[in-house]
């Protein structure tokens, strides 16, 4: 499998990651190597084979709906690239 | 010296762990310029956990770990000292709480020295990924240490600290352990609580240790075990004491050999190592079957749809925003999110991103994403077929020993290669141990003792009784241990 670079640039605006042009290639070239690994996976006859998502055959722990966390927006804030009056602040997005 | 012969030191008196901790410091301060094995050292805040340990060693209120000085794979969380992940990501970040592992540790009284170096995100086999700079590997530092927690086994395996934490989410405590002679520990999943622990991939990270011996290896796992309400795929299963079995007899073990890690691929002198050890374990009353993984070869292409699929989705955090790093005068919101993660990741931290957007995207996830999960039934299920028949599964940790920093640095699929002994056991969730064996040519190899779901104490008991028979695991980087 061998991924052309408009496809890479489509995955990358997907995740949010800007692939330079002069970078486009050998990543291309990266990706495809790595998919023709991932592709040995279709030597395998997997029909009816229940897909397992998750190594321990768990259920989802419900507990009670009470509150159990203190307010630790300051602390948690304070780390933050900008904030103001409580809120992060990012450029604007709405005229 | 290993953690218990210094436990029993301190106990009698023969030294406070202040003055441990400051011999610990001073050897860092000696060596780790060329190892950079640490990413913070925290000399103040370790002599000050030292005091109050030896306050609570004189008081009699002490823990059988009080007062040992030991370091932290910088992938879990401690308050108010920095968790970088490896990364310029969080090159700044100082998390407002500390994981569970970190809070038990802790609690027990060990002493932090600092927080190691690892690949970026836990995200390679090598330490070469890390924004901090390439760890080198006590035996030889021109060779790699391995990865992803490949600081913490330099530091150990040099004595700049007494044991470490780690995290293997593919390899990534076994294969280093095995590259630089010590023993690594990966629980199975949900045995030890990821809360707090910077997250790869959900389904398979799972925290351990870095050790000098097994009886090393249960004391530390004796902490950080057990269920957490904070973690919600912790195992609510009762935690053995891990030090009652340790001597147990291994009389009638049944060890099962698959051949499918004794083929093709394999260095034959490490294999000559591995037979070795095997033999001993026949000396030592067990048994050996030969059995079959089918899947085994597999176990590599599934774990790169797998871990790329989740780390897309739990890298997708890192944004910019809310913490972390962010980019310089950013135009717009989008601008904002691209830059700041393309100027702070890494390349194969992003090549991993990129990979599972990919498998997870519109078209393409039945092909991939679903495929691998219905390929990682089947090398679980071969697992729950060989543990009908045997107790423990042996093999190599690593088809070579260390490899030369640079050798396997430009490509990608060559370095996910040195997993590939050690991945699938990550997606059954079973615990795996590498102890060292003979060396080859001066450096270490790794013997890799797979276990039954929450066996830790079988695997344990397992190296223990083979390391007491052949002292492999004293044998020490000369020149850190003159």
């Amino acid at each position: 499998m061998s991924l052309e670079k408009s496809q890479v640039e489509k995955i990358a605006h997907l995740a949010r990651l800007r692939v330079n042009d002069e970078e486009l290639e050998q990543v291309a070239g990266d990706l495809s190597s790595i998919l023709d690994l991932v592709e040995q996976m279709n030597a395998v006859d997997t029909r009816g084979v229940i897909p397992m998502a998750h190594p321990l055959d768990m259920v989802q722990r419900l507990r009670s709906d009470r509150v159990t966390e203190e307010d630790q927006r300051d602390l948690f804030q304070s780390i933050a690239p900008a904030t103001e009056k409580g809120l992060y602040l990012v450029p604007r997005v709405v005229e | 010296m290993t953690v218990a012969e210094l436990a029993a030191g301190l106990r009698a008196g023969s030294y406070s762990s202040e003055e441990l901790t400051r011999h610990y410091l001073d050897r860092i301060a000696r060596f780790d310029a060329v190892l950079n094995s640490f990413i913070t050292v925290v000399p103040e805040r370790a002599l000050e956990q030292a005091r109050n340990a030896d306050r609570r060693l004189k008081r009699g209120e002490a823990g059988p770990l009080t007062g040992i000085p030991i370091a932290h794979k910088d992938i879990f969380c401690t308050r108010g000292l920095k968790t970088s992940c490896g990364s310029r990501m969080l090159d700044d970040f100082v998390a407002p709480y500390d994981a569970t592992v970190v809070s038990k540790m802790d609690q027990a009284g060990l002493v932090v020295l600092g927080k190691t170096n690892m690949d970026e995100f836990a995200m390679g086999s090598s330490n070469e990924n890390s924004w901090y700079g390439p760890v080198r590997n006590p035996w030889d530092t021109a060779l790699v240490p391995g990865g992803s927690s490949g600081g913490s086994a330099a530091a150990v395996a040099a004595g700049l600290c007494a044991a470490a934490t780690g995290t293997d989410t593919g390899g990534s405590i076994r294969q280093p352990a095995a590259l630089c002679g010590l023993t690594g520990l990966k629980p199975t999943y949900g045995r030890v609580s990821r809360y707090g622990m910077v997250a790869f991939a959900s389904s398979l990270d799972q925290a351990g240790v870095l050790t000098h011996s097994a009886e090393d290896a249960a004391a530390m796992l004796q902490v950080m075990a057990g269920f957490d309400l904070r973690d919600s795929t912790s195992a609510d299963e009762p935690v053995p004491d891990y030090s009652v079995g340790l001597a147990g007899s291994l009389e009638g073990l049944k060890i099962g050999l698959p051949k499918e890690y004794f083929g093709e691929g394999l260095d034959g002198a490490i294999a000559h190592s591995i037979r070795q050890a095997i033999d001993e374990f026949r000396s030592l009353g067990a048994t050996l079957v030969e059995i079959s993984l089918p899947n085994t070869a597999l176990a590599i292409p599934t774990y790169y749809v797998v871990a790329p699929a989740e780390c897309s989705s739990n890298l997708a955090r890192y944004d910019g925003v809310r913490f972390g790093y962010r980019c310089e005068a950013p135009q717009d919101l989008e601008d904002l999110y691209q830059r700041s993660r393309s100027e702070a990741l890494g390349s194969e931290v992003k090549r991993r991103i990129l990979i599972g957007t990919y498998a997870l995207s519109a078209g393409y996830y039945d092909a991939y994403y679903l495929k691998a999960q219905q390929i990682r039934r089947l090398i679980s299920e071969d697992f729950r077929q060989a543990f009908a028949q045997v107790d423990v599964i042996m093999g190599p940790t690593t088809p070579s020993t260390a490899f030369a920093i640079g050798e396997k640095a430009k490509d990608p699929v060559t370095m996910y290669l040195s997993d590939i002994y050690t991945i699938a056991v990550n997606l059954a969730g079973l615990p795996g141990m590498s102890i060292p064996v003979a060396p080859v040519s001066g450096r270490p190899v790794g013997l890799q003792i797979v276990g039954n779901y929450f066996r830790e104490a079988q695997l344990l008991n397992v190296a223990h009784r083979l390391q007491q028979a052949t002292g492999w695991h004293l044998k020490h980087p000369g020149d850190y241990w003159a």
